[in-house]
């Protein structure tokens, strides 16, 4: 069913009664061309570019759990494209252009709100720093103002900008930044990839890998065999338990990040904003809840929870740049398992074993990337070479020393 | 989460610093291809995990906690040094 404002009437006439499921929840079949491992934004997406753009259409996506269950469903959705390296700057802003296109391609509301990003800078140094960033940005044909405190407290006066320890100076401004609803990006895809014949199997987790010839041929799952040539691991978090069972070990560590959100109030943050002297940044949804973060918990973690002290550290770093956040209740905390690697940018990537490609290693910045992680991985399962935007994210960069580390903190994946 | 410093206690998490896997060990000067390996690749288990953690609001020794990183249980914390000493005497016997 095509979505538009005469089937919104139509259906309201008829009192909702006629909607069917946006996107078919197969049950699996004995062989595909294609499996996509992971039922997030990446594999949703990957298995969407890989129907439409590739013409490829015998593929399963697998999900262990429900579609959306993971990081896709955790995260702050953030999207920008504020990057300063050579290798990630066209990447992102490819993805940058993807959603600005993304409601019209799936014929969905993935509510894709350019409300702008603010990057506080609190000190001269931090101004030069991101002056080199804009600029960089604007030489690639991004948008980018550098303001200072005055026009800064135009967009957000409810900031501390004397505080004595982390003085406002000013902001890097992405007016194209902004934010989508996470949710609806994954129903979107979904649908989508499933409305051109793919299979979307929930509640099937891949336990194991099927070898033939010397090379991966297939999946073992809790739903049984399933053969294919082509097997892409898009698993987030959850990318080295995968990888560990085929005996290839990777640059990644697996760590928890927590997020948050405040009971609802009247529209007050008017973009996403982030603080430059901590690890803090807030938006508000829709609904008026303030959601917000910070850092990752800082070790190993598979567990879907973080601990207390990050808590504490991340409001008191919401407290440093907006003291009136004191004044509402944080309503929800919870965690998402991570994809940190060694430099801190993803990996979309053949492996050493031919019929296994990996996507993965996105941190905690992947909800951005979705569409173009897709496109490029997409790309690459159908075309076996590396998509232009994302030819720097290869699996071998750590080896010949071709390392992306937007931070500088080198291989220190709880630094990142 | 709370460790059990062997000198201090049991300590909030907030007053140690994570380093990562404690079974790296500093490779062969002699083969610089082994670098890649212990600089860059990880096991990364979901289950026990060892590890180490710098108690630096507390004793300032470096400890080597098995955790299993699932459910944060913290299993054994020992002092490092002792560990490393004693693979490095294998590593002379042997
Ligand atoms: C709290 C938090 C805040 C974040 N904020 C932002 C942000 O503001 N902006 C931004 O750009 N990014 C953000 N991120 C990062 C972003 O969410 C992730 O990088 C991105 O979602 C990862 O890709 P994905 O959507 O495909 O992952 P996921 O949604 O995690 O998809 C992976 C899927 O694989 C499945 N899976 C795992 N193992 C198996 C198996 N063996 N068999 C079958 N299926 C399996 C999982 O169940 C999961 O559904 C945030 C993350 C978190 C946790
Ligand atoms: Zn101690």
């Amino acid at each position: 069913m095509r979505y538009s404002i005469f089937s919104l009437m139509r259906q309201a006439l008829r009192g909702h009664r006629d909607w069917t499921p946006a996107w078919r929840d197969a049950v699996p079949k004995p062989a595909y061309d294609v499996i996509i491992v992971g039922g997030g934004g990446h594999g949703l997406a990957t298995a969407h570019y890989l129907s439409k753009v590739h013409g490829i259409t015998r593929v399963a996506v697998l999900e262990k759990g429900w579609i959306g269950s993971g990081n896709a469903g955790r995260n702050t959705t953030i999207i920008r494209s504020n990057y300063l390296l050579s290798g990630n700057v066209p990447f992102y802003e490819f993805s940058m252009r993807l959603w600005e296109g993304l409601e019209q391609d799936l014929n969905y509301n993935a509510m894709v709100s350019q409300r702008g990003i603010l990057n506080l800078y609190h000190s001269d140094a931090q101004r030069d720093a991101y002056a080199r960033r804009g600029n960089a940005m604007r030489m690639h044909g991004i948008d980018a103002e550098l303001l200072d405190a005055n026009a800064v407290r135009r967009i957000a006066p409810f900031m501390d900008f004397d505080n004595a320890r982390f003085p406002i100076q000013g902001g890097l401004l992405q007016r194209r930044g902004g934010t989508a609803r996470h949710d609806a990006v994954v129903w979107g895809y979904a649908r989508a990839a499933s409305d051109r014949g793919v299979d979307i199997i929930q509640n099937c987790e891949v336990t194991g890998f099927i070898r033939e010839a010397g090379r991966i041929a297939g999946v073992t799952t809790s739903r049984g065999e399933i053969k294919a040539a082509k097997i892409g691991l898009a698993v987030a978090g959850n990318t080295s338990r995968l990888t560990n069972l085929a005996g290839l070990r990777l640059p990644i560590e697996s760590h928890v990040l927590q997020a948050f959100v405040s009971e609802s109030i009247k529209p007050r943050i008017p973009g996403v904003i982030t603080f430059g002297a901590g690890h803090f940044y807030v938006s508000q949804s829709d609904k008026g809840g303030l959601v917000f973060g910070g850092d990752i918990d800082g070790y190993n973690s598979y567990a879907q929870r973080g601990n207390l002290p990050t808590v504490e550290d991340v409001c008191e770093g919401g407290m440093a740049v907006i003291p009136s956040l004191g004044r509402v209740r944080v309503l929800r905390s919870w965690g998402g398992v991570m994809d940190m690697s060694m430099d801190g940018s993803p990996i979309i990537d053949r492996t050493p074993l031919s019929g296994l490609y990996l996507n993965t290693g996105w941190c905690y910045g992947g909800f951005k990337a979705t569409p173009a992680s897709g496109w490029c991985f997409a790309h690459l399962l159908a075309r076996d070479e590396l998509h232009e935007v994302g030819r720097d994210y290869r699996l071998d960069r750590f080896a010949i020393g071709h390392l992306i580390d937007e931070k500088g903190v080198g291989a220190q994946p709880n630094l990142h | 989460m709370r460790i059990q410093c062997p000198f201090c206690g049991e300590r909030d998490s907030s007053e140690f610093t994570y380093l990562g896997d404690a079974t790296v060990r500093r490779p062969d000067p002699s083969a610089p291809e082994q670098y890649f390996e212990a600089v860059y690749l990880r096991d990364n288990p979901a289950g026990r995990h060892e590890e180490l953690w710098y108690h630096g609001f507390g004793c300032r020794s470096w400890l080597r906690v098995t955790r299993d990183t699932r459910t944060h249980e913290i299993f054994t914390v020992e002092m490092y040094n002792d560990a490393t000493t004693e693979t490095n005497q294998e590593a002379a016997r042997a």
